[in-house]
């Protein structure tokens, strides 16, 4: 047996370290290490609630309105309240377009580039996805940045700028939307269409959405050009199907929930492939392997205290648990859990989660958020208010939940006093890179990379590369 | 190992205890992308934990050959402030893979750059990180705040003899972490193109309140109430943009935003110690006065101007300032609309 550590672990948001046990050129054991830690949770304890909304979103750069609405939605709860329609409406459309935007950076400026390494080389595939794909030097990237950018000025509209953002609040957005701005927000989501169908899809976005099985993808992308078909064909190439096999549970906690509700709907879906209500009660935070003290395993007691000499921890992330089980979220989860058909197929046909279906869901995922970009604008309207005013905070406990573009993200809010007594932070990452908890069970990566073939290249194995990258973490998030 | 081609500016980008905000910030940089705007202005980014395909210990190997003199650095760029802690171990943020803390690496290949350049407000003076209790001692690279020291001591000169540049911002807008970064390549920014903060001037001399869209409830003390009016927001909703640098304003953010048009107030991201406010979206008042006044205008004309403003305030002015859309278009006051 060898063990090996990868590190710095880059092209993730953040910071990443990997150590492997290796036996007959294969992965045997996996730890999973976020070496960095900032302590938003204490930097939290005291300050007025509503600094929160200052504070969290700047966990993290890249899903920081997604630090926001969870923030916003406990403050919500705590001053019962409900939001003005235009800004649930402006807070999705702002939010779905941070979302698209983040699965766009790690499809073209995170995932891919691995394919376009010199291991290869030897593969028919390999020069055109070098041209493609090359960090910082291929074709795509000269798209797919302006692209992104052009999609962010949504935030320039609705949230003044991006990233870190004081638009959303509790009662809804700050900027009423007026007939101008909704031509542009038009014209934005027109744009990004065209850069989706013309470069991504290389079809109608209704198409994308509309295939259902595996043979449909299949018999769709032959001769098919653009990025999406390109990726299909080397996963196959590369048996990416194999590769990287999640836990089973999945779990989502329902996104851009408006008047009628969450239009990805909350849930867990079973190893078994059922459908369940999400137990949200049954989550806890495990810190056997993580540099902090023991408080209560809820987060809504828990507190955060960290302890850099604790002997057997391993990583600044607390190991989350739903019902005691480690559990997988992210785009794959979500729409599985929605009954997205094309995906609860590819699941059931691989027998669960793996390095191509993530890939597949995340895009899957963007075309549906240019479609409900569109409808949303369209929905706005124009001469309503767009926030209620926020009131005062009660004192008592106050949960915020929303989906990431990496998944599950929930806020804890303990309010005493009129001050922050508490605010516990489970990120998405936090659940798939968790570490070993008291019984010893390993996080979803922890598990997804058991099995996985290195070969003689060690920790230069680029499958470890694209087993880690499938989950497209978000390491500033995970210990936060 | 040799990375990178003769002729171009060198730079190695790292992050210390960040958010990766500002290299969100800065990847909406340039019209066809920000590597091509790199390549093109000659700048080879040697390595960039976000972007870069190097990783693992090729990554190591790479710092190892900075640090003894076998690659050169021109630029160093530091994104999120300096963990140094716990007890200066530096182990709260450590650089994977090397079983160093960044703490640490940055103190060795500082001192081998040309120029250093902390994006952010939390690289130039601990930012959020350094906020409450700062749980990590973190600091930026030379100011712990608004005082110097730092990470690196208030003594430290890159080789070519300049202090850390701060391009602070939270996140700082790309255009700012681009211009600095060529205004220096290009030999255009010294010593004398900084701030007492290590802030570059050509930002500094704003303030991110020349040019708001708010300026003309501003000159009246038209005041916004609560959030998404369209008035003022000094007065109630906590705005800072008249003590704080930047030409936030004057540029679009995003293609046409800003904070203020946004709707919500300034929170003078780009000052040391903006972390440490509290009640952010609301304005500290002393005896009905704000606090926090402009900072060259002495108290007593700031309150003798705004009674007279707020008396000369127009209809349309007073009542747009505390509506959410345009109730009271521009007009002429014989204009029945105005009426
Ligand atoms: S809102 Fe702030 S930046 Fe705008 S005019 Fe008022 S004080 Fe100035
Ligand atoms: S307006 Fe103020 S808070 Fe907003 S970016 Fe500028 S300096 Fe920072």
């Amino acid at each position: 047996m060898t063990r090996i550590t990868v590190g710095p672990f880059n092209r993730v948001e953040g910071d990443l370290e990997v150590r492997l046990d290796i036996e007959s050129g294969r992965v045997t054991r996996a730890e999973v290490t976020a070496p960095l830690y900032r302590g938003f949770e204490q930097i939290l304890e005291g300050r007025p609630p509503l600094d929160a909304l200052v504070i969290a979103p700047r966990i993290c750069g890249i899903c920081s309105v997604s630090q926001s609405i969870a923030a916003a939605a406990a403050l919500r709860q705590a001053m019962g309240l409900a939001a003005a329609p235009n800004g649930i409406l402006a807070t999705n459309i702002a939010h779905a377009a941070e979302n698209a935007a983040d699965h766009l950076t790690h499809f073209y400026i995170f995932f891919m580039p691995d394919f376009a390494r010199d291991a290869y080389a030897s593969h028919a595939w390999h020069s055109a996805t070098a041209e493609r794909f090359t960090a910082t030097k291929g074709s795509a990237a000269r798209e797919a940045l302006p692209a992104r950018a052009r999609l962010l000025e949504i935030m320039g509209i609705i949230a003044g700028k991006w990233p870190h953002s004081l638009a959303f609040q509790p009662g809804g957005t700050t900027r009423a939307i007026e007939l101008g701005e909704r031509i542009r927000l038009n014209a934005i989501a027109a744009s990004f269409r065209g850069f989706l169908e013309r470069v991504v899809f290389a079809d109608k976005l209704e198409n994308v959405i509309a295939l259902s099985t595996p043979d449909e993808l299949d018999s769709w992308r032959e001769g098919r050009g653009g990025d999406f078909a390109h990726f299909l064909r080397v996963a196959d190439a590369l048996s990416l199907n194999d590769l990287g096999t999640g836990p089973g549970l999945l779990m989502s906690f329902g996104a851009y929930h408006d008047v009628d509700g969450a239009h990805f709907r909350a849930g867990i879906r079973t190893d078994a492939g059922e459908i369940e209500a999400l137990p949200a009660h049954r989550i806890t935070e495990d810190v056997s392997h993580a540099w902090m003290r023991e408080t209560s395993l809820d987060p809504a007691e828990s507190r955060t205290v960290p302890d850099a000499d604790k002997a057997d921890a391993y990583s600044w992330c607390k190991a989350p648990r739903l019902a005691g089980e480690p559990v997988e979220v992210g785009a794959l989860a979500r729409q599985a859990i929605n009954g997205q058909q094309l995906i609860t197929a590819l699941i059931t046909a691989d027998g669960g989660s793996n390095v191509r279906n993530r890939v597949i869901a995340r895009l899957i995922e963007t075309a549906q958020l240019a479609l409900s970009i569109e409808q949303w604008i369209k929905a706005l309207r124009l001469n309503e208010p767009f926030c209620v005013n926020s009131g005062e905070t009660a004192d008592g406990h106050f949960v915020g939940l929303v989906e990431a573009a990496r998944g599950s993200l929930g806020h804890w809010l303990a309010v005493r006093s009129g001050r922050i007594e508490r605010f516990q932070i489970i990120a998405p990452t936090s659940w798939n890179f968790s570490p070993r908890d008291a019984d010893g069970v390993a996080g979803p990566l922890e598990q997804a990379l058991v099995g996985t073939e290195v070969g003689t290249a060690g920790a230069r194995a680029v499958s470890i590369q694209h087993v880690v990258r499938s989950f497209d973490p978000c390491m500033v998030c995970t210990a936060h | 190992m040799t990375v990178g081609s003769e002729g171009m500016t060198r730079m190695l980008w790292l992050q210390g205890a960040s958010c990766g905000g500002c290299t969100m910030s800065i990847l909406e940089s340039g019209a066809s992308g920000w590597f091509d705007e790199l390549r093109q202005s000659g700048i080879d980014l040697i390595w960039h934990p976000s972007v870069s395909e190097q990783t693992g210990d090729e990554v190591v190997e790479l710092l190892e050959a900075i640090r003894d003199g076998r690659e050169r650095l021109d630029l160093l760029v530091l994104e999120g402030s300096v963990a140094r802690g716990p007890s200066l171990s530096g182990r709260f943020n450590m650089l994977a893979g090397t079983n160093r803390s960044i703490y640490h690496w940055l103190l060795d290949l500082a001192p081998l750059a040309d120029y250093v350049v902390a994006v952010g407000s939390c690289a130039a003076y601990g930012g959020i990180p350094a906020a409450g209790i700062n749980p990590t001692d973190a600091v930026g690279l030379q100011f712990e705040g608004s005082d110097v020291g730092g990470a690196l001591g208030a003594g430290f000169r890159s080789k070519r003899g300049l202090p850390v540049i701060n391009v602070a911002g939270c996140a700082p807008h790309p255009g700012w972490m681009m211009e600095s970064l060529l205004a220096l390549t290009s030999g255009d920014l010294g010593a004398d193109g900084l701030d007492t903060v290590g802030r570059p001037t050509f930002i500094a001399n704003h303030l991110a309140h020349h040019g708001c869209s708010r300026n003309e409830f501003y000159e009246f003390k038209a005041s916004a109430e609560t959030m998404s009016e369209r008035g003022c927001l000094m007065e109630h909703l906590g705005c800072r943009a008249t003590q704080a640098v930047g030409d936030c304003n004057q540029r679009s953010w995003n293609g046409g935003g800003s904070c203020t048009k946004g709707g919500y107030a300034c929170i003078a991201c780009t000052s040391p110690g903006f972390e440490s406010a509290q009640n952010y979206l609301q304005t500290a008042k002393l005896a009905g006065i704000p606090v926090g006044l402009p900072t060259d205008m002495p108290k007593a004309w700031f309150v003798a101007l705004a009674a007279l403003s707020k008396s000369a305030t127009p209809r349309r002015v007073r009542i747009n300032a505390t509506a959410d859309h345009v109730v009271m278009p521009p007009g002429r006051p014989s204009d029945k609309r105005s009426s």
